[in-house]
C-alpha cells in the first residue's frame, strides 16, 4: 500500500524522508532533524505518560524513538488506493456445473500431474493422467461447465501437453479465454481458439460476416471460413468466390482446403476452375478434392486415362504356368494387365498429375499410380467385366504391377471413402499376413478400416488379433471406436492371456496394455478377475513374468473400475 | 459422532502431506490397486492393507474423527509423518471408491483406535483434574521467571547497544557488513532467551537484499525492534495488555488462560509457513456466533508436517481460549463437541476502507503488528500494471496485494473464481497489502482456498 497510497499528512512525508537520509548517513554525520539533544521526543507510543525519561537521549536512541513513531504512524494511517480499471466480466457459461462428485474426480486427476512418469509405469495404480482426456471427452459430451477455479489447472495441463488442448479448451469454455488473456503463460489458449477467442459474427448476419471476411486477420477468416461451411457449404463457397482471386497463394490453399467439409457436386465448377490456378499446389488441391466427387468431370477424364491402362487379358495362363505357351491343358485364367501411360501430358497435368516422380521411382509407374488413385472406383466394375471389387481385387495381375495398382486401389478408397472396396481390399482379417492383399501396410489397412462403421471396423480388428496376435495390432487398434465393441474386448484379453501364457513380460505389450487401460469397456473388468492371481510359473518363462502380469492385470483392472466410477459421477446430476 | 457423510476431498488429504514428495507418493497410493480389506466405519476410522516391495502388506489406520486433526498408525518403516500410505488410503477414501466401504472395522485397527481414545479420554480426566501441569512450587517457578527475565533484559540492553551504533555508522554500512553480524547478534539474542527478539534481527540481515527502498524497509524495522526493547525495559509502566504484547513479542512463553469461547467455528484458511528449524501452521478461524476471527498455530519439526490439521470450509463446534496479549487473536483449541462438518457459514465482508481502517486500529494494541485478519465484502480481482489489487466493488477503493500473493497459484484460482465479478474474499490486510487466504463466489457455492 506504500507505494499508491499517501500518508495521513504531506509534513510528516518529509520528516520520514528526513529521517531515513539520517538513518543512511549515520548520526555520526548528520543530526536527526527536528531531534535535537533533549526530551522531547520519547517513545511516545509507549510511554506518553511517562515523560521525563532520565537525560537526554542520544543522536541514535533519538532517532529510532523518531522513527518508530513515524513508521507506526505511516501505517496507521495507510488507505487503500484508487482502483484500477476493473476487468470486462467474463461471459457467462449456461452450461450445468458438474455434479459434486465428478467436480472432485476432476481435481484428483489434474493433482495427479508426474511431469515425466519416472522409470517405467509398473505398479498397479492407475495412471490417471492417461485418464484426463477421457474424462474431458465424457463431460465435454454431456455438455457440463467446469467449476471456475480449476481453470487455472487446466490451462496448465493444456500448456503442458498440446493433444490436451482441444478437449480441454472446451471444456474450460470462455472464461478460460478471458483468463488467458491476463496471464502469458496461458496464450497458447488464444492461439489455438480461432480468432484469439473473439467472438465470430452471427453467422446469419451477412454484413458481419462479409465485413470480418474482408477486414479480420487470417486465422480469424480461417475459423470463419470453416464455420459457414459446416453450415452452409454454397455460402461458404460464394464468399470465398468473391475474394478468390485477390487472396495470396498460400492463403488460396488453406481456404481450399476448408472446403473439404461438405465437399459435393456443387463445388464442382468452383474447383474446376481452381485447377487453373498459377499455383501448383491449389492445383494439386483442387484436383484431389475433384477427384473426391465420382460424378465430377475430372474424375471422368481421370477414368478414361487409367481404363487406357487396365484391361482383362483372358488369353495368360495362370501363374503355376509360368508364362510359358498356353498348353491344352492349361485353363487361361484371366488376369489384369497393366499399360501404364507413356507420357505425361500437359492435359493429365492440369488435372493433378505431377510430372515429376520422387527419386527412385519410375516415371511411369508413378503417372499410373496418380491416375487410379484419382479415378472414381465404380469405373472399375465396369471396365472389368462386371465383377464386384472383392473379385476384382482378387484377379491376378501381371508383371508385377499388382503391389503398384492395389496400393492406389486403397487410396482411392480411402479418398472416396468407399467401404466396398475398403473391405475387399483389407480382406479377410484372418488370412495369413502374405496372403493378404501384399501391398497393403499395416497403416494402409488403418486408413482403410477408417470408412467403415465402427462395429464392422472392430469385428475385423478382432478377427485379426485373434489370428496374428497382439505384435501388430496396436496402429489397428488405434482407429477402433472407444471404449472397444465387446468382440473386440474379448480378443485383445484372449490374446493378453495368450501372452502370458507364452512366458514372455508384460512390458513387451505395454503398448497394448496402456491402449486397454483407456479404451476396454468397464463392463469387461469383471471377466478378467480369473487373471489377477499370480499364476504358477510355467518351466520356460521368464523369471517373476508371472508376478509382473498379475500386477499389469490388476492395474488394468484397477483402470476400467476407475473409469466406471468417472462414467457413473458425470451421469448423475 | 455422525461422521459417515462427510468424506474429505482429496486437496484436504494432500493438505496433511509433509512434503512434495509424500504428496506424489500418496496419490500414486490413492487407487484401489494395492489396497485390500479397506474399509472406513461410522466412528470415523479407515483402514486398509497396502501392499509394498515386501511379502506382507502394510496395515494402515487412519483416526479421523478427533478434530484436533487426524491421527495416524502405518506398519511401514517410513519415517514421514503421515506417511504415503495413509495418505494414499484418505484419498482412496476421499474419492469414494468402492474399495473403502462401511464396515466393523478389524481387530488389528480396532486395537490401535481403542487404545488411542483410552489415553485420549485419560488425558482428558487428567486436564479436567485441575492438577496444573508443571512445577509444584511456585516459589521456584517465580525465581527462574526472574531469571529468565534478568537475561532477556540484558540482552535487549546489549541489543539496543548494537543498534545504536549501527544508526551512528549508518544504515548504508549494514549493506556491506552483511549477513554475519546480524546472524551473531540473533544467536546473542537466543542466549538471552529473547526467540521472538532473535527472529526479528535475522530478518534485518536479509532486508538489505531485498531490492529497491530496502533503507526504508531496514529503519523501520529497526526502528520497531528499537520499541520493543524499549517496551521491555520499561514493561512495568506498561498498561497490562501491552505489557502482555512485549512479552509475547520478546518470546516469553505464555499459556491461553481466556475464558473458553464455544462457538461455531468456521475453518477459514490454514496454510505453513517453514524455515530450516520449524514448520509453522496458521489456522484462521471464524466464530459464526460471536462474529471473532482467531487464530491457531501449530508446530512441528522441521519436514515434518504439524500435527492439528482442519480442513478449509468446514465448521466444528468447540471451544477456544485466548492467548494473552493485545487483540488476542491468538487462541487454543479447547474442547471439541463436534468434528468438523460442511457449513454455509460465511464471515461477514467489509469495504476496503473498513479493512484498512482495522488494520490502522488495530496498531493501536500491538504496534509490531504486520497484518489484521479480515473478509472483504464485494471486491474485483484487479490487473494494476504487474501487479494485482482487490478493488471494492462499489467504491473507487482498493487493496493492493502482497509482492508474495502475487506469485501464487492461488492468485489464479481467485481471478478465475471471480470472472470479473465481485467476490468475498478472505486473507491478512497489512502494510505490505493483502494476501487472500480464501475466497467465496458472490452466489451460492463452497469455500476456496487460495493458499
Amino acid at each position: 500500500m506504500n507505494r499508491t497510497s499517501a500518508p495521513v499528512d504531506a509534513p510528516a512525508t518529509g520528516a520520514w524522508e528526513g529521517l531515513v537520509t539520517t538513518a543512511l548517513l549515520g548520526t555520526d554525520r548528520r543530526t536527526p532533524p527536528g531531534t535535537g539533544p533533549g526530551p522531547e521526543a520519547p517513545v511516545a507510543l509507549l510511554d506518553a505518560a511517562a515523560p521525563g525519561t532520565g537525560p537526554g537521549p542520544e543522536a541514535p536512541v533519538a532517532l529510532l524513538d523518531a522513527a518508530a513513531v513515524e513508521t507506526v504512524r505511516r501505517r496507521a494511517g495507510l488507505r487503500p488506493a484508487r482502483a484500477a480499471e476493473r476487468p470486462r466480466p467474463a461471459p457467462e457459461d449456461p452450461r450445468p456445473p458438474l455434479p459434486p462428485a465428478a467436480a472432485r474426480r476432476l481435481a484428483l486427476l489434474l493433482a495427479d500431474r508426474p511431469g515425466a512418469s519416472g522409470g517405467g509405469r509398473r505398479g498397479t495404480a492407475p495412471d490417471l493422467t492417461e485418464l484426463l482426456p477421457q474424462w474431458l471427452a465424457a463431460a465435454n459430451a454431456r455438455g457440463f461447465a467446469p467449476p471456475p477455479q480449476v481453470l487455472p489447472a487446466l490451462l496448465d495441463a493444456a500448456r503442458g501437453r498440446t493433444d490436451l488442448r482441444p478437449t480441454v479448451l472446451e471444456f474450460a469454455g470462455s472464461r478460460a479465454l478471458w483468463l488467458a488473456r491476463l496471464n502469458p503463460d496461458w496464450r497458447f489458449a488464444l492461439r489455438s481458439t480461432p480468432g484469439g477467442g473473439a467472438a465470430l459474427p452471427h453467422l446469419e448476419d451477412d454484413d458481419g460476416v462479409r465485413q470480418l471476411w474482408q477486414e479480420g486477420l487470417f486465422a480469424e477468416r480461417v475459423a470463419l471460413l470453416s464455420a459457414l461451411r459446416s453450415r452452409d457449404p454454397a455460402a461458404a463457397r460464394d464468399l470465398l468466390a468473391t475474394t478468390w482471386a485477390t487472396e495470396r497463394a498460400e492463403d488460396r490453399l488453406m481456404f481450399l482446403d476448408s472446403l473439404r467439409t461438405g465437399l459435393g457436386p456443387d463445388d464442382e465448377p468452383f474447383l474446376e476452375q481452381a485447377l487453373a490456378d498459377r499455383s501448383r499446389n491449389v492445383r494439386a488441391t483442387a484436383a484431389e478434392l475433384l477427384s473426391a466427387l465420382p460424378g465430377s468431370a475430372l474424375a471422368a477424364r481421370m477414368a478414361v486415362r487409367a481404363e487406357a491402362c487396365v484391361a482383362i487379358d483372358h488369353t495368360q495362363a495362370t501363374q503355376a504356368a509360368g508364362g510359358t505357351e498356353p498348353s491344352g491343358a492349361t485353363v487361361a485364367t484371366p488376369t489384369i494387365a497393366v499399360e501404364a501411360p507413356h507420357e505425361c501430358d500437359p492435359a493429365m497435368e492440369r488435372d493433378g498429375v505431377v510430372a515429376k516422380a520422387p527419386a527412385g521411382r519410375g516415371e511411369r509407374s508413378w503417372w499410373f499410380g496418380q491416375l487410379v488413385e484419382a479415378a472414381p472406383l465404380g469405373t472399375w466394375s465396369r471396365r472389368l467385366g462386371g465383377r464386384t471389387p472383392r473379385e476384382i481385387v482378387a484377379l491376378p495381375v501381371t508383371d508385377d504391377w499388382q503391389g503398384e495398382l492395389h496400393a492406389a486401389w486403397c487410396r482411392a478408397a480411402v479418398r472416396q471413402r468407399d467401404a466396398e472396396w475398403s473391405r475387399a481390399l483389407l480382406g479377410e482379417p484372418s488370412a495369413p499376413e502374405a496372403g493378404g492383399p501384399g501391398a497393403v501396410s499395416l497403416a494402409e489397412r488403418a486408413k482403410l478400416l477408417g470408412t467403415l462403421d465402427a462395429a464392422e471396423r472392430a469385428e475385423w480388428v478382432a478377427g485379426f488379433i485373434a489370428t496374428h496376435g497382439l505384435s501388430e495390432a496396436f496402429q489397428l487398434l488405434g482407429v477402433c471406436a472407444v471404449p472397444w465393441a465387446p468382440p473386440l474386448g474379448r480378443a485383445v484379453v484372449d490374446a493378453l492371456n495368450i501372452a502370458r501364457d507364452a512366458g514372455s513380460y508384460p512390458w513387451s505389450f505395454s503398448g497394448v496394455m496402456g491402449l486397454a487401460e483407456r479404451c476396454l469397456d468397464p463392463s469387461e473388468a469383471g471377466r478378467l478377475d480369473a487373471l489377477l492371481a499370480v499364476p504358477d510359473e510355467p518351466e520356460n518363462a521368464s523369471p517373476g513374468a508371472g508376478g509382473y502380469w498379475a500386477e499389469a492385470f490388476q492395474r488394468l483392472v484397477t483402470t476400467l473400475r476407475l473409469r466406471a466410477a468417472m462414467a457413473e459421477e458425470l451421469n448423475t446430476s | 459422532m455422525t461422521q459417515q457423510g462427510v468424506r474429505w476431498t482429496a486437496d484436504q488429504v494432500l493438505a496433511l502431506a509433509p512434503d512434495a514428495a509424500s504428496r506424489k507418493a500418496g496419490s500414486k497410493l490413492g487407487a484401489a490397486g494395492p489396497w485390500s480389506e479397506a474399509g472406513s466405519s461410522d466412528e470415523g476410522t479407515v483402514w486398509g492393507l497396502c501392499k509394498g516391495s515386501g511379502s506382507k502388506p502394510y496395515q494402515t489406520v487412519v483416526d479421523i474423527a478427533d478434530a484436533s486433526g487426524p491421527a495416524y498408525k502405518c506398519s511401514c518403516p517410513s519415517r514421514k509423518f503421515p506417511c504415503k500410505h495413509a495418505l494414499g488410503l484418505l484419498l482412496l477414501w476421499a474419492g469414494g471408491d468402492a474399495a473403502v466401504p462401511t464396515g466393523e472395522a478389524p481387530e488389528w485397527a480396532g486395537q490401535w483406535i481403542a487404545g488411542r481414545r483410552k489415553r485420549t479420554e485419560e488425558k482428558r480426566a487428567a486436564d479436567s483434574s485441575g492438577s496444573p501441569s508443571g512445577s509444584a512450587d511456585p516459589e521456584a517457578a517465580r525465581r527462574r521467571a526472574e531469571r529468565r527475565a534478568e537475561r532477556v533484559t540484558a540482552g535487549a540492553v546489549e541489543l539496543e547497544q548494537r543498534l545504536t551504533d549501527l544508526l551512528r555508522a549508518g544504515l548504508a554500512t549494514a549493506e556491506q557488513s552483511g549477513y554475519g553480524l546480524w546472524e551473531e547478534t540473533a544467536a546473542r539474542m537466543v542466549d538471552a532467551q529473547a526467540q521472538g527478539l532473535a527472529g526479528r534481527v535475522r530478518e534485518l540481515g536479509a532486508i538489505p537484499s531485498t531490492g529497491p527502498g530496502w533503507p526504508v524497509r531496514l529503519l523501520e524495522e529497526c526502528a520497531l525492534l528499537h520499541l520493543l526493547g524499549q517496551g521491555w525495559l520499561r514493561r512495568e509502566r506498561l498498561p497490562e495488555a501491552l505489557a502482555a504484547t512485549v512479552r509475547s513479542r520478546i518470546g516469553l512463553p505464555a499459556s491461553a488462560d481466556g475464558p473458553p469461547v464455544r462457538d461455531r467455528w468456521l475453518v477459514l484458511a490454514q496454510y505453513d509457513t517453514a524455515d530450516t528449524r520449524l514448520t509453522t501452521r496458521r489456522i484462521w478461524l471464524y466464530g459464526a456466533d460471536s462474529d471473532r476471527t482467531v487464530l491457531l498455530l501449530s508446530y512441528g519439526a522441521a519436514g515434518r508436517a504439524p500435527e492439528l490439521a482442519l480442513p478449509v470450509g468446514l465448521a466444528l463446534e468447540a471451544e477456544v481460549s485466548a492467548y494473552p496479549g493485545a487483540g488476542r487473536l491468538r487462541v487454543a483449541l479447547g474442547e471439541q463437541f463436534a468434528p468438523p462438518a460442511p457449513t454455509a457459514i460465511r464471515p461477514q465482508g467489509m469495504t476496503t476502507s473498513q479493512a484498512a481502517a482495522r488494520y490502522g486500529d488495530a496498531l493501536r494494541d500491538d504496534p509490531w503488528l504486520e497484518s489484521v485478519p479480515v473478509t472483504l465484502g464485494r471486491v474485483v480481482p484487479s490487473p494494476d500494471g504487474d501487479s494485482w489489487q482487490l478493488a471494492d466493488a462499489d467504491e473507487d477503493a482498493a487493496l493492493p496485494l502482497t509482492p508474495s500473493a502475487r506469485s501464487r497459484p492461488g492468485l489464479w484460482r481467485l481471478v478465475a473464481l471471480s470472472g470479473g465479478a465481485p467476490v468475498r474474499v478472505f486473507g491478512e490486510c497489512g502494510h505490505q497489502g493483502f494476501t487472500p487466504l480464501t475466497a467465496w463466489p458472490e452466489g451460492p457455492g463452497d469455500a476456496i482456498a487460495l493458499c
